[in-house]
């Protein structure tokens, strides 16, 4: 019983000669496939050829340090919470006497990591770093054999001081301009002398 | 009775009560916002100059209005008299510079303050403060000081509001801290670094509207709002015993008092519920606790399972809507099925 006065009768047709010789469509289907060798392949040869990308294409994370060398990141939490994904874990220590130049703040991320199969490389977490410590590259994540690979600990994150990685293409005018003031605490370094103004007793 | 008008709201209050107190009891937006006052401690207020407001008639016999804008909670209410908090520009121009005062020589080192998500100053900050600061000097600095092996001070993110200081004073017995110093230099401490052994010591971190002094067992351990704060009890020989306990996992990482929607103290804890009871083992656990919906904390805090258990017990014992039931020990517990 039909539901609705819309159905309509499907018959199937008797093939005609040529239809049943196949041949006519294997030749048509033939042809096409024969007529895209000739064309402009969109596909690249990556890693020896390298798209070109947008000045802010969003690619693997990287960990800044600063310009003396210190660790930028701070534990604070910030791009855990802004991520929608839930792909930052972090747990954080208190920075000891003689490690100044490793940490800039006194409490560091002690484990950092990045579920990278979890990211969906939206920079919110850059957006929420209130130190300047986070920022996405134009770095293509590796692809790997197991998960476990691409959870990405700080060993992978933080950027290396002989290959630093240039992330000034992210940053505004105006917060590049504002790093160059030093009066404020976030843009000093440990190296930067801080005259004390108050004297305790 | 005394019957006052704050933001064109009427009531009648008894006689003395402070303004800030009258819109307290009035509730809502109008109530001014308050860095030093604590409703526990006595001749707390004064210090801090956020809770001010503009009395625009001084009462009904002297109609006149206060000539300059006074603290809210240091001024008793007159019969007819009419304040104004939020309806008044001015008012919000000049707590917003207070909070510039504030703000002044305060370090804004939130990413690394264990007190950041739960802390008065953000909040003030954020809802009554301005985007920039016009200061331009070099902020105070001050040398660390140790207090003890529970509480960290942190000097430069004292705003001198004198709450720990009362604490001390009316809570414990014999103070061993105080505010040395005068004026811009005046800063908190213990006299020549005395150990804080009190048994009621630990309160004065969680009457610290900044981070200035925080627990030195919670310190940098987690982030405020990734622990689920939960209400519990004990039986405790020193104290009322009703705590808040803040989870991460399974693991208890710290324990302070429970706070009112104003951040005051409800109950004193002492020392042995809030640093050696850390296992869930030690409480009776009442659910969670109630958290404002515009607090970081709440993000991920299902309090609602609370209100969801009792709709399912309801719904289960097929008793009518707002029957109330109780929720005992375990009523967090999935596998709990009473």
């Amino acid at each position: 019983m039909a539901l609705t006065n819309r159905s309509k009768q499907v018959a199937v047709r008797e093939l005609t000669f040529m239809e049943r010789l196949y041949l006519p469509a294997i030749i048509k289907g033939m042809m096409i496939t024969l007529s895209h060798i000739f064309k402009r392949t969109p596909t690249v040869k990556y890693p020896d050829q390298i798209r070109e990308m947008a000045p802010v294409y969003r690619g693997q994370h990287v960990l800044k340090r600063d310009e003396a060398g210190a660790e930028r990141c701070t534990a604070c939490g910030l791009c855990a919470v802004a991520c929608p994904a839930e792909a930052i874990t972090m747990e954080s220590a208190e920075r000891k006497k003689g490690e100044e130049n490793l940490y800039r703040e006194e409490k560091y991320a002690r484990i950092y990591e990045i579920n990278m199969l979890r990211c969906i490389f939206c920079g919110l977490c850059e957006e929420a770093c209130p130190k300047e410590a986070i920022f996405l590259t134009d770095r293509i994540v590796p692809s790997s054999f197991t998960r476990g690979e691409e959870i990405f600990g700080k060993d992978l994150l933080v950027e290396a001081m002989n290959e630093r990685i240039d992330v000034s293409k992210r940053q505004r005018p105006e917060v590049l301009e504002f790093k160059k003031d030093k009066r404020h605490l976030h843009n000093l370094t440990y190296q930067d002398a801080r005259p004390k103004t108050t004297a305790h007793h | 009775m005394a019957k006052v008008t704050i933001d064109g709201i009427t009531i009648e209050v008894p006689d003395g009560t402070t303004i800030l107190n009258a819109a307290r009891m009035i509730g809502g937006d109008i109530v001014p916002p308050t860095m030093c006052y604590h409703s526990k401690l006595k001749t707390s207020g004064g210090y801090c100059r956020t809770c001010l407001v503009k009395v625009s008639k001084g009462s009904e016999k002297d109609p006149r209005p206060m000539p300059k804008p006074v603290a809210s909670c240091r001024t008793n209410v007159m019969d007819g008299m009419e304040v104004e908090n939020l309806l008044s520009p001015e008012i919000l121009e000049a707590r917003a510079g207070v909070v510039e005062f504030l703000l002044a020589n305060h370090p804004l080192d939130c990413p690394v303050c264990d007190q950041a998500g739960e802390c008065d100053l953000q909040n003030l900050a954020y809802e009554n403060g301005k985007v920039a600061t016009r200061y331009e000097f070099q902020k105070r600095e001050f040398e660390k000081i140790d207090i003890g092996d529970k509480i960290q001070l942190h000097m430069t993110r004292c705003i001198l509001c004198y709450r720990c200081v009362k604490t001390a004073d009316q809570i414990t017995d014999g103070r061993v801290h105080g505010v040395l110093n005068r004026g811009d230099v005046s800063e908190i401490s213990t006299y020549i670094q005395n150990a804080i052994d009190n048994d009621f010591s630990g309160n004065m971190i969680d009457v610290c509207p900044v981070g200035a002094l925080t627990d030195k067992t919670f310190r940098f351990k987690s982030r405020v709002w990734y622990t689920k704060p939960v209400d519990a009890h004990r039986d405790c020989p020193k104290c009322s015993g009703k705590v808040r306990l803040w989870y991460k996992g399974e693991e208890v990482l710290r324990v302070t008092g429970r706070k009112d929607q104003y951040g005051e103290v409800q109950d004193w804890i002492c020392n042995d519920c809030r640093y050696e009871k850390k296992n869930t083992s030690d409480w009776v656990i009442e659910g969670p606790s109630h958290v404002l919906r515009d607090s970081v904390i709440s993000a991920n805090h299902y309090e609602s399972l609370k209100a969801l258990k009792a709709t399912i017990d309801r719904q289960r014992k097929g008793l009518p809507h707002g029957h109330k039931t109780t929720l005992g020990h375990g009523a967090l517990d999935p596998n709990n099925t009473h």
